[in-house]
């Protein structure tokens, strides 16, 4: 048992010094998340937005400046919305700091939006109907940052373990692992604790690196927050493990890691809800690691879900990854033989 | 007493193409045992199948009369042909990686710094492993081969691709190795490596070992004569009733007799300034038993 430990310790530590060492891999796990906050900070915090958001019901009333005047302030973006009830729950949201049905001649404001308040002070005296509703604010970009941090812990998870054994057995460097007493399962164990640790630290980096830009929003607990992170990596590691247990060439193993990244980006709620899609598509989602990461995330940062609130998601990716290690295990060849 | 090894009817295919045919041999404590024989006649097969690198079809390996398992594993040190490793990591570094491979206990395995020695790559331990040259490449994978201080080391080709002056480097290197006591196996297409270094042979060819025993003995049995070499130019232009076959520039006469060729030559008036006589060689048997040119 020693003996194995020490061994994993070795491969685990050779690991890490290669990664560190190979500048362009190194910088390129820094650069991208980086210019994933940086893209997100441009578009999130820009100075060209306009102050306020004001949504108008019925949309074409957008134009009657005449009759509203508030729709003649400056710095305000009028937005036409087709459905009224969609926009109050906006407002809820803080997604609109006014709603003005300009037919009934009456506007609804959040009364915990300092825009709605100051939005409030002005339509006041303009002889409108008054309506209040509450909520707390959920803006895209908190809604996006547990999406952004997924898909990149995602690719490092895949790439950065299923390329590399590809990459290693072609060479031969696992056929002579096998001349060792290391094991298989020693050496899968090393692989994942050497791509979990870079994992981690690069998640934690692009973490504070985009809440010091954005500010977003994250109302549950850290140790939650961690343990989601650490089981969806693992799963996903596992999973790269698994993708990678036999296959000889590089140009295969990059087109079968395309093939399940790309659903994950797609219909795992990365960029937006899969709520409301056909149900094959939100079926297919539930066997993806990264739906459960990214929906025990966002509750954790945006609803300050507990542990039991996720047990079901920390369930399915426990055993997504001893599934997945089962397999990667059971399916490994050091080499061609 | 059993030997170190023992290989038993061996037999590996590769899609349609047999590539081990019934290899039987047994390798002895101490000894340095040499597979010979050109490209793709087996040699790096039955090596692995040894090694239990690869799997065999049938027959059976043992080593200290058990078959390979965790013990083997521990105790025997392996150099393939080609190995790539960690990348990014420097000499001293590779046999620390290698070294923690294997249980320590004691003291039993080797100091890392012993293995610089031995290898002589103490100048070269800092040195990132992908910028050695092919002979130091070949010493430091001759050193992570050693890291555990093995009864037995495997190498497949280990001077191939080396200039002249790298080969007789590594040369002594097995030499020390084995007059530590530790048991030699190594696979070579070069005649003058295998008899340098091995105690005992086998010859392999279109995977069937072919002929087997110490250099001389096979020399010994399979030829009892010797080799003159004269001009072509001069022997053509004399009338002999010794029979010569054309080698390039030069003519070469077998004989079992030399006194009698030597007159037969004065006879003819053949002038012998410059004539060479030489033993007959490894190359020469394999030519012998073979009916071919080795295909290096």
């Amino acid at each position: 048992m020693k003996a194995a430990l020490k061994r994993i310790a070795a491969l685990t530590h050779a690991r890490n010094v290669e990664f560190v060492r190979d500048r362009s891999a190194l910088g390129w796990n820094i650069l991208l998340p980086l210019l994933l906050v940086a893209g997100l900070g441009f578009i999130f915090s820009g100075e060209g937005r306009p102050l306020f958001k004001i949504a108008v019901f019925p949309a074409q009333a957008a134009v009657a400046e005449d009759d509203h005047p508030i729709l003649g302030l400056r710095y305000a973006e009028l937005v036409g919305v087709p459905d009224r009830a969609a926009a109050v729950a906006k407002v809820e949201r803080h997604q609109f700091d006014l709603l003005l049905n300009a037919d009934a001649g009456a506007y609804w404001v959040n009364d915990s939006s300092p825009k709605g308040y100051v939005l409030d002070r002005i339509a006041s005296g303009q002889g409108l109907t008054r309506n209040q509703v509450s909520g707390a604010q959920t803006r895209y970009v908190d809604w996006l940052v547990p999406g952004i941090l997924g898909m990149n812990m995602m690719f490092s998870c895949l790439f950065g373990v299923g390329y590399v054994i590809v990459r290693y057995r072609k060479s031969g460097y696992l056929k002579r692992l096998k001349a060792t007493p290391t094991t298989a399962f020693e050496f899968l164990c090393a692989q994942i604790a050497s791509r979990m640790i870079v994992i981690m630290l690069v998640t934690v980096f692009v973490y504070v690196g985009t809440d010091l830009l954005l500010d977003f929003r994250m109302v549950g607990s850290y140790t939650t927050l961690l343990l989601v992170a650490v089981l969806g990596a693992s799963s996903m590691v596992a999973m790269g493990l698994a993708v990678a247990a036999r296959v000889q060439s590089e140009e295969l193993a990059g087109g079968l890691l395309n093939l399940v990244t790309w659903p994950m980006m797609v219909i795992s709620g990365v960029w937006f809800s899969i709520e409301g899609s056909p149900g094959a598509i939100q079926w297919l989602a539930q066997a993806l690691p990264l739906t459960h990461v990214l929906t025990a995330a966002r509750a954790v940062m945006l609803d300050g879900a507990g542990l039991a609130a996720v047990a079901s998601q920390l369930t399915v990716l426990a055993a997504m990854t001893a599934g997945f290690l089962v397999l990667g295990a059971l399916l490994f060849r050091w080499g061609s033989d | 007493m059993h030997p170190i090894l023992e290989i038993d009817e061996l037999h590996r295919s590769f899609g349609r193409v047999h590539a081990v045919r019934g290899v039987s041999f047994a390798v002895q404590a101490g000894e340095c045992y040499g597979l010979l024989g050109p490209n793709g006649a087996g040699k790096t097969t039955t090596i692995e199948l040894m090694e239990g690198i690869l799997s065999a079809d049938s027959g059976q390996v043992r080593y200290r009369g058990a078959p390979l398992g965790p013990q083997f594993r521990a105790e025997a040190g392996i150099q393939f042909q080609s190995t790539a490793l960690q990348d990014y990591l420097t000499v001293r570094e590779q046999l620390q990686l290698f070294r923690s491979m294997y249980a320590h206990s004691n003291g039993k395995y080797r100091d890392i710094d012993e293995l610089l020695d031995i290898c002589a790559l103490q100048p070269l331990a800092g040195r990132d492993a992908r910028k050695l040259s092919g002979g130091q490449r070949q010493r430091m994978l001759l050193a992570i081969a050693l890291v555990n201080r093995p009864r037995i080391v495997f190498m497949d080709e280990p001077t191939t691709g080396l200039d002249p002056q790298a080969r007789r480097n590594f040369w002594e290197l097995v030499r020390t190795i084995k007059s530590e006591g530790t048991t030699v196996l190594l696979t070579t297409h070069y005649m003058d490596e295998a008899y340098q270094l091995c105690d005992r042979i086998g010859i392999m060819d279109h995977g069937r070992i072919i002929a087997e025993g110490t250099p001389a003995e096979l020399l010994e049995s399979h030829f009892g004569d010797r080799v003159l070499l004269l001009p072509r130019a001069d022997l053509e232009a004399a009338q002999l009733d010794v029979q010569w076959q054309a080698r390039g520039d030069h003519g070469e006469i077998l004989t079992s007799d030399l006194e009698a060729t030597l007159d037969a030559l004065r006879g003819a008036n053949v002038p012998l300034a410059e004539l060479q006589v030489r033993e007959r060689t490894l190359e020469d048997l394999f030519l012998h038993l073979t009916g071919s040119e080795l295909r290096a």
